[in-house]
């Protein structure tokens, strides 16, 4: 830790934001871990898509833009929430369905919203939030801002009508929207290449005339510079970009699902671990001399303190009054 | 008061609305240098720009979904379909996105947005483009739904739905574009949730919304002329929120009706309204409610077998004697 003080201040600040990348990632996975318990005793119900194996992609990217920027998501979004800033016992508070959750417990995993961070969402069906982000870029061209939308998806809502739709549009209109696709390889239980003709999602880009990069999505640095440059070209001519972030999911694709068997085997999870996104930084960090493995240690101790409290404030909090129920179905005049 | 087409009285509620607050914008098929597939917005490109009056290709799930992302953002999309038939390729934005955001969002993210455009049948498009959707959009939580059979009507509820903070559902017609009828000058706002006696009577209700409005005006003066029975016509203009008040006040002065839609009878919006009459005047009926609907069946392309799929003056008379026992 010593070392930090000798560093000139260009490299102090990298430094810092290397160690914060990797505590929002520890964070994730600490976060992604108490919930897949919860999930087991039954606290947390209906589905639930954890993000380990993919926190950089989420941290990478998020750190990259503005608090003024636009996030929106798939039903896979804990970490993007987090990496967000959505304190966890909001976000956990939503998971157990409570009063206190960032969507007042009426939302539950797939739909995490914070309006006040322009977090948009949390959207359950497969590609259809994607047109939702050109739409969120329209606005901000509309308006005459220079503010960004990034929108995270999966590889398999490639193969929906709606990603080639919202793509196409927002190239003709040039709006300034990050498309970042998280290729974590497959859709449930179905690998990508039985199910897609072109299986370099980037390529899709050249259909709509659009920059495209693909990304090594298990170095949260390579995903920070990628979306700093396709946030640059969004800044500065509204120029969509298309992200494609290789990824992995260690998980099942929800917790209802085996994390392999019949569609991966067990040797291919535990190969792609070894390029684990958080162990990778952390060996970094410390072979630069910016954390020693008590700082790592103490790191860890941190979030896992407050992926504690995040769980005694969900299972305090109240279940959402009665009068919910009805309560937001339209905004009262 | 001036007399304009119905079409005429959209474009107006559209160019005022746009005046008014720069924060709406109209988007959809040959909106702008077509001048709209139905001419409902002649001038607006040039009197607003192609940033306000948007082109777009076919592709309804993109361009709805644009436009409920644009409203999440803050504006005030207006949506045009060139049909509701080919709207249900965007069914998943208006269902999944526009109706649930603000519930599942617990009531953060609102969605003022418009969507609209011609409903139900013209004249022998055939099945694909012939059909009533009014029942499967007024079944969504989350969505407003209002069907104007009048220029009046046409204009004033255009004008409330763009300011409404909710996502609405304002369901035109091809064969009422070309209507004409007395619009009040300046300022006019229809509200939402609330029906129209659209002729008074004594004997009958006629329930109706939309193209069918004119239908049972033609039938009540038959009625009237033919019969000497006096039917009272209730425009319900919008069909959701229902305006179930006047339905059951309505039916408690004439203690018999008869509801007209263009859709199919099975889960009908008339389903919806003999509800209402069962559960909340059941004690002023003195006879039992029928519909009259298209025929249970995809509309046929021959004139002569439309003609009998559609609902006509002649099956509301009809449906009117049986229900005062005259046959």
């Amino acid at each position: 830790m010593a070392t930090a003080t000798a560093r000139s201040p260009a490299a102090g600040a990298q430094a810092e934001l290397e160690r914060r990348m990797l505590r929002q990632m520890l964070l994730i996975r600490r976060f992604e871990e108490k919930a897949a318990e919860a999930y087991a005793l039954g606290k947390i119900g209906g589905f639930c898509h954890l993000y380990i194996g993919q926190e950089a992609v989420a941290v990478g990217a998020l750190a990259a833009l503005r608090d003024d920027d636009y996030v929106i998501c798939s039903y896979r979004e804990h970490g993007q929430a987090l990496a967000r800033g959505v304190p966890a016992t909001a976000v956990m508070a939503e998971l157990f369905g409570k009063a206190t959750g960032c969507s007042r417990g009426k939302g539950g995993s797939m739909h995490l919203f914070a309006a006040d961070k322009r977090f948009l969402g949390g959207h359950g069906i497969v590609g259809g939030h994607i047109p939702l982000a050109a739409g969120i870029g329209f606005a901000i061209k509309y308006r005459g801002g220079d503010e960004v939308c990034i929108c995270f998806f999966g590889e398999a809502a490639v193969n929906i009508g709606a990603f080639h739709e919202a793509l196409n549009m927002a190239s003709v209109y040039k709006l300034p929207v990050i498309f970042c696709c998280e290729n974590n390889r497959y859709g449930m239980g179905t690998a990508f290449e039985r199910v897609a003709a072109v299986t370099d999602v980037v390529e899709h880009a050249c259909s709509y005339d659009m920059a495209a990069e693909l990304v090594n999505g298990m170095d949260v640095l390579a995903v920070y510079a990628a979306t700093q440059r396709a946030a640059a070209r969004a800044r500065a001519a509204g120029h969509p970009t298309l992200l494609e972030v290789r990824t992995y999911r260690y998980m099942g694709h929800s917790m209802s699902d085996p994390l392999h068997g019949v569609y991966r085997t067990k040797e291919e999870v535990e190969e792609q671990k070894k390029r684990d996104p958080i162990s990778q930084l952390a060996l970094k960090l410390k072979e630069e001399g910016v954390l020693d493995q008590a700082g790592l240690d103490a790191l860890d101790a941190e979030v896992r303190a407050e992926v504690e409290e995040a769980v005694r404030f969900a299972e305090a909090s109240p279940d959402p009054d009665p009068a919910e129920l009805t309560k937001h179905v339209l905004v009262e005049s | 008061m001036a007399t304009l087409t119905y079409r005429d009285a959209l474009n107006q509620a559209l160019r005022e609305e746009m005046q008014r607050d720069p924060a709406v914008f109209l988007m959809g098929e040959e909106v702008g240098v077509y001048q709209g597939a139905y001419k409902v917005s002649r001038g607006l490109l040039e009197e607003f720009g192609p940033m306000r009056v948007v082109d777009t290709p076919i592709a309804e799930l993109g361009f709805a979904g644009i436009g409920v992302g644009a409203a999440m953002a803050g504006l005030r999309p207006v949506i045009e379909f060139m049909t509701w038939n080919f709207a249900v390729l965007a069914l998943d934005q208006i269902v999944n996105s526009a109706a649930k955001i603000l519930y599942e969002s617990g009531g953060q993210v609102p969605v003022p947005i418009v969507f609209r455009g011609p409903n139900g049948a013209a004249l022998q498009l055939a099945a694909q483009h012939s059909q009533a959707w009014e029942a499967w959009l007024a079944h969504i939580p989350g969505l407003k739904v209002v069907a104007p059979a009048t220029p009046a009507d046409a204009k004033g509820l255009l004008k409330s739905a763009i300011r409404d903070d909710n996502p609405v559902i304002v369901l035109e017609g091809e064969l009422l574009y070309n209507v004409k009828g007395e619009v009040p000058d300046g300022e006019h706002l229809v509200p939402i949730g609330k029906a129209d006696v659209k002729r008074p009577g004594r004997d009958v209700t006629v329930i109706c919304h939309s193209k069918t409005v004119a239908i049972a005006l033609k039938a009540a003066e038959q009625l009237a002329e033919q019969e000497g029975v006096s039917a009272e016509v209730l425009d319900l203009r919008s069909l959701r929120p229902l305006d179930e008040a006047a339905i059951v006040a309505s039916v408690a002065h004439t203690n018999r009706a008869v509801v007209v839609e263009e859709g199919w009878p099975h889960c009908g919006i008339g389903a919806q309204v003999v509800d209402v009459i069962q559960r909340e005047a059941f004690d002023h009926l003195d006879a039992p409610v029928l519909r009259v609907t298209q025929a249970d069946a995809p509309m046929p392309y021959n004139k002569h077998l439309e003609r009998l799929a559609k609902p006509s003056p002649e099956r509301v008379v009809a449906a009117v004697r049986r229900v005062l026992y005259l046959d």
